[in-house]
């Protein structure tokens, strides 16, 4: 199975957990196993037309999958995915 | 709420007059317990906004992934974020709010005043998703030794 570490803001949407671990071979069904296991995340992490939200990051291992294969970037069960949302700003 | 330890409010504030004329930016580690968060570390970081950065900050997520790997070998989580306001007041922007999305986390603005740390404050990110949120001015606790 493939660990998702769960950033701080969204855990209440998983049980309070800081990782789920999930079946998949490939980021879309490891992100797909994540929502059907806790549904209440479907809506922070993806828009009403079921793209991820621009400012949702997501890493397998230490790679953004933007520069990989996107969502259909394969994984490994000894993969790790990160959801990071981003963090910017200023005055 | 916000308890952090006088080392690392100096450090944060510092952080922004090294980098003055321009935005810094880090990282706050620690543990959420309910409405309080209580730092253990900070972890500065760059600014990737170089196009713009007397006005605009932004963490490589790359540079996140590895500080939030750090933290969990030490049993700290993500807690919040600093930036600074090159002469301009530590209360939070249109852009701040806009850029925010780490509900229940702090965001602490110092501002830097010709190169002096002035004012730091803190504001808690609520509300339910992205169509309701807002940044709430938190008290900032600030112990000598532990948080």
């Amino acid at each position: 199975m493939t660990k998702i570490h769960i950033p701080t803001p969204l855990r209440q949407y998983a049980g309070k957990q800081p990782t789920v671990e999930v079946n998949g071979s490939t980021v879309a069904e490891a992100l797909s196993g994540l929502v059907s296991q806790h549904p209440d995340l479907k809506r922070h992490l993806y828009t009403d037309d079921g793209k991820l939200r621009s400012f949702v990051n997501v890493y397998l291992n230490d790679e953004d999958v933007r520069y990989l294969q996107k969502e259909a970037t394969a994984i490994k069960d000894s993969d790790t995915i990160s959801i990071v949302p981003s963090i910017a700003g200023g005055r | 709420m916000l308890k952090v330890r006088k080392i690392d409010y100096e450090a944060l504030r510092q952080h922004g007059e090294q980098t003055y004329p321009h935005e810094c930016c880090g990282v706050l580690l620690g543990e959420m317990n309910g409405e309080e968060r209580r730092v253990i570390s900070i972890a500065p970081c760059g600014n990737t906004r170089t196009d713009s950065p007397q006005n605009r900050y932004h963490i490589d997520p790359k540079e996140l992934v590895r500080i939030q790997r750090e933290g969990r070998e030490r049993g700290e989580d993500i807690v919040g974020f600093y930036h600074s306001h090159p002469d301009h007041p530590a209360r939070w922007s249109a852009t701040d709010l806009a850029e925010a999305h780490w509900f229940g986390c702090s965001y602490v603005i110092t501002s830097v005043e010709k190169g002096k740390a002035a004012l730091t404050n803190s504001f808690e990110l609520t509300g339910s998703d992205e169509s309701d949120k807002k940044l709430l001015d938190e008290k900032i606790v600030v112990a000598q030794t532990e948080a």
